[in-house]
């Protein structure tokens, strides 16, 4: 037998519940997720996305990037850095946010719980370290990467909450949307917020990676009867394009990583307006923010209702023959029936109902057929279950 | 009778070669001098021992315009550049820093340093990368005369604000930033971790007689970032045979437009008459004739060597006595009996591919510094060192490997007198001894060990001091003062007489784009079609 390499902690690394996981993925479709083997599919894409909307698809996502922050400043440290009045999220809650550098372009988005006594926990897709640590400068806090420390699964669709419950979460129903409760797991605390990335009813398990074999097992033991199914990143792609949120790197250039001028974008540029709170103090970019209200943005950030099923994936936007803008992220979401694409244009342009056209490309056995599809511009989002909001939270 | 020729070109290293390979070109009758009796200048590969090959001189290649390589059919000619991907630095205390090439392994491995600097590279990464591509759209073009009315200067100086005014209010003020600071005050602005700073610091100091908080030194780290290989701006490779293989190629490149070479040829004078070259006189007594004369000697030499200062305005004598070219670095090619072994380094890491140093603080980098300023050579001095034969099968027989070791920093002369034999045995050992601090077996395996000092870089290559970028790359002797105000355009202060080497715009490394811009200058003299490249678009 080989020998096997010494331990390098630059090689590719594996999540808490990696053996489940492998054992899962039946396709050998794997993907690096920020240094993370993980899997872009478990058995077939269309099927582990409708488990997301059906009945229950389960997300490792341990990979995400995770900060403990603590001490006696956590809330006005986190005051400063987030666009949104972090006073307003209080112990037991969980809050999406966004930030931005000074220049008020946005650097990422993601989720703060508020675990009490001025202890939170941020949840990112990029890493922001440096950045967390340039605007600690005065508050009296600790910023700790605790990315390897906390094993999460996200339990998402219809019956997850069922699914927990038959695991032994009991009154998890009750649970508000971005709530966080806690439960006792073989001895060890296991933490459930009412959050995800799909837009329906789901929650995120947090558990430490010891026991992390050991939560997989009984979930997907609990959930057996009731549709439970592992979904890797490309079904969780649509159901988030379904669902209308943002991912960095792919809608958006975090604003210290844009190397072209003019290339990031604000919160406004973004819709994320709603998370911007003007009138609550200084906050990091909050100067150029009130500066672009006043004078106006550069872009505006749609979604579109393209016509035919033809996804508009990298297309330009025109308005007659104008190029207006271009899709960052685009779909044919199969729950809501329709061909979705993000876009970022013009800010005169995409108001509410406007007719705008999508510049299509698509292919078939080596030939291209350019379609110019019109498409509407939308208020909201297509996939907008009421399930997201019920409490107590339905069993399917 | 000798033949005449229309252009006669002093000297064949990299940028010689493209000159003329591009005046050939064009159709002009073309003569390559070369004092040594093989052609590259600091572009070669020399079998100093038995079978193993050396570029003894320049070792890696990322500044070569690709422009160039395509235009000149380079690779027709046999050139081939492999890619290699990262760097490494050893610590004292056993432990290293690995730069990998793939981001998610570089950030795992900095982060294992410190997670907030692994982090902070994103912005150090794309800062630098903001600087580089203003750099790089004007490697490729003849500096403007900020002066000038002439239409071209004029359009040029409107390029170069445009491109600075693209950067945004913060990107101009980085840029003037960049131009002046020293590099380790730039990246203490970014990290906190000791070895990272000194290994990414590493690139501000090569070839420069300046220490890592020498104002200045922050542009010669872009100036080993602006380069490229296949696209991946930053990326180095080896030329597949060594360095020569980037001159062979271009003098195969030069003789397919029937350009011709004399090795053993060097020139005593450039002979002018009335204000006109009218050609050069060799050492040998021989005189060649051509209305114009390209050196592709450094500044120093152009104009105190081989130019009679009598056929010169005193300002450029004077010039060229004050241009600063101060030799700090000396190299050691070695030949291996196998493949050492390096501290906590797997011999099958990809780590042995790269490029490899010894520093690990900006003290210690500073140090090797101060020894320079005191007239030695510096007791802990800082090495770039990589193992070509590991990628390049013709450069070691099996087994056996290549290793070539760049050294920071040693004086052009050791405390005010000249390098002695001792001397230069001296430093060797000192570098050897360094080395061997993170590699047990190596000295076991030294077949054979090539030293280069000031002395014998200066000797051998003609560059003045040793100086490899053939000038300091400080902001003073930059752009359109390079080598010396109202002399950045190529054109000599003598009517034929043109300057092609790394003395002049962009500046030193195996980049050709002096000679291809001096060419570009002289066929416009000679209202001939333009034949040089425009430069790729870089957005």
């Amino acid at each position: 037998m080989d020998q096997l390499k010494p331990h390098d902690p630059t090689m590719m690394r594996q999540t808490p519940f990696h053996s489940r996981v492998a054992r899962a993925c039946e396709i050998n479709q794997w993907d690096d997720w920020k240094g993370y083997t993980t899997p872009l599919a478990y058995t077939e894409v269309e099927q582990e996305y409708f488990a997301i909307r059906n009945s229950t698809g389960v997300f490792d996502l341990s990979p995400m990037t995770k900060y403990h922050i603590g001490g006696p400043d956590a809330e006005a440290f986190l005051n400063r850095v987030m666009t949104r009045d972090i006073r307003k999220l209080k112990p037991g809650r969980v809050g999406y946010t966004v930030w931005c550098n000074d220049a008020g372009q946005v650097m990422d988005d993601g989720t703060l719980f508020n675990f009490g006594d001025n202890n939170y926990r941020l949840c990112s897709y990029t890493r922001v370290m440096d950045w967390l640590q340039w605007s600690a400068l005065g508050f009296d806090v600790s910023i700790e990467d605790v990315t390897a420390d906390v094993a999460a699964l996200a339990v998402q669709g219809p019956t997850s909450c069922a699914v927990l419950k038959a695991m032994g979460c009991a009154g998890l129903e009750g649970l508000k949307p971005f709530g966080l409760t806690h439960f006792d797991f073989e001895g060890v605390e296991l933490m459930v917020s009412r959050t995800g990335f799909t837009g329906d009813l789901g929650y995120e398990l947090w558990i430490v990676p010891e026991q992390a074999e050991l939560l997989w097992d009984r979930l997907f033991a609990a959930g057996k009867d009731l549709g439970i199914r592992a979904t890797g990143g490309e079904a969780l792609e649509l159901a988030r394009i379904e669902a209308g949120f943002l991912q960095a790197g792919v809608d958006f250039v975090p604003a210290e990583e844009v190397v072209r001028q003019g290339r990031s974008r604000s919160p406004f540029e973004l819709g994320l307006d709603w998370l911007v709170d003007l009138d609550k103090g200084v906050f990091n970019g909050r100067r150029a923010l009130l500066e672009e209200r006043m004078h106006g943005s550069r872009y505006r950030f749609v979604f579109l209702d393209v016509e035919g099923n033809k996804p508009a994936e990298h297309s330009f936007i025109l308005k007659g023959r104008k190029e207006i803008g271009i899709v960052t992220s685009a779909a044919w979401c199969p729950t809501a029936k329709s061909n979705i694409a993000f876009a970022q244009i013009d800010a005169r342009y995409g108001k509410a109902g406007e007719e705008l056209i999508a510049e299509v490309y698509y292919q078939r056995e080596l030939a291209w057929t350019r379609v110019l599809a019109k498409c509407r511009v939308l208020r909201s989002p297509v996939f907008n279950s009421p399930k997201r909001r019920q409490t107590p939270a339905p069993d399917y | 009778m000798a033949k005449n020729y229309d252009a006669i070109v002093i000297g064949s290293g990299h940028n010689g070669l493209t000159n003329a390979a591009y005046l050939a070109k064009a159709g002009l009758n073309v003569l390559v001098v070369e004092k040594n009796p093989y052609i590259g200048g600091a572009t070669v590969s020399r079998q100093l021992h038995e079978d193993w090959l050396y570029s003894n001189c320049s070792y890696v290649c990322s500044l070569l315009r690709p422009e160039i390589t395509r235009d000149l059919e380079l690779p027709r000619h046999g050139l081939q550049i492999v890619p290699y991907g990262g760097s490494l630095s050893f610590c004292s205390n056993g432990d290293h820093f690995g730069d990998y090439p793939d981001h998610e392994r570089q950030y795992r491995e900095m982060a294992r340093h410190s997670v907030r600097d692994a982090n902070a590279y994103e912005r150090y990464a794309a800062d630098v990368m903001k600087q580089t591509r203003l750099i790089r759209r004007f490697l490729l073009s003849t500096p403007p005369d900020p002066t000038s009315l002439k239409l071209r200067d004029l359009r040029e100086m409107k390029r170069m604000k445009d491109a600075f005014t693209e950067l945004g209010e913060e990107g101009l003020a980085d840029a003037l930033r960049f131009w002046t600071m020293s590099i380790g005050d730039f990246l203490d602005e970014y990290f906190e971790t000791d070895v990272i700073k000194a290994h990414l610091a590493g690139s501000g100091i090569i070839g420069t007689a300046l220490g890592v908080y020498s104002p200045g030194t922050a542009y010669v780290l872009l100036h080993h970032y602006m380069g490229d290989v296949d696209g991946t701006v930053g990326a180095w490779g080896f030329a597949r045979g060594g360095m020569g293989a980037v001159s062979a190629a271009l003098a195969a490149s030069l003789q397919s437009f029937r350009g011709e070479i004399r090795v053993d040829a060097e020139v005593e004078q450039i002979t002018v008459k009335r204000g006109r070259v009218t050609g050069v006189a060799l050492t040998s007594g021989e005189e060649i004739k051509a209305d114009i004369v390209v050196s592709n000697l450094d500044p120093k030499r152009t104009f105190l060597n081989v130019m009679d200062s009598k056929d010169l305005p005193a300002e450029v004598v004077t010039k060229a006595r004050n241009f600063k070219i101060r030799g700090s670095s000396g190299k050691l090619n070695i030949a291996l009996d196998g493949l050492p072994s390096f501290n906590g380094i797997p011999s099958d890491s990809p780590l042995m591919h790269t490029d490899m140093h010894v520093l690990d603080s900006l003290e210690r980098m500073e140090r090797a510094y101060d020894d320079w300023k005191s007239g030695t050579w510096s007791q802990d001095p800082y090495v770039d060192m990589l193992i070509p034969s590991l990628v390049d099968p013709t450069m070691a027989p099996p087994g056996k490997h290549m290793m070539t070791v760049f050294v920071q920093y040693a004086p052009p002369k050791v405390r005010g007198e000249e390098w002695s034999d001792a001397d230069r045995d001296a430093f060797g050992k000192t570098v050897i001894d360094q080395i061997a601090n993170y590699s047990p077996d190596f000295k076991d395996l030294i077949l054979h060990c090539e030293v280069r000092t000031p002395r014998e870089l200066e000797a051998e290559v003609g560059l003045t001091e040793g100086n490899i970028f053939m000038g300091e790359l400080t902001f003073d002797q930059l752009l359109f003062n390079r080598p010396f105000p109202g002399y950045a355009q190529y054109r000599g202060p003598v009517t034929g007489m043109y300057m092609c080497g790394s003395g002049t715009h962009p500046g030193g490394g195996v980049m050709a784009a002096p000679g291809a811009n001096a060419a570009r200058e002289i066929l416009l003299d000679l209202r001939r079609p333009a034949m040089v490249p425009e430069a790729y678009a870089d957005d």
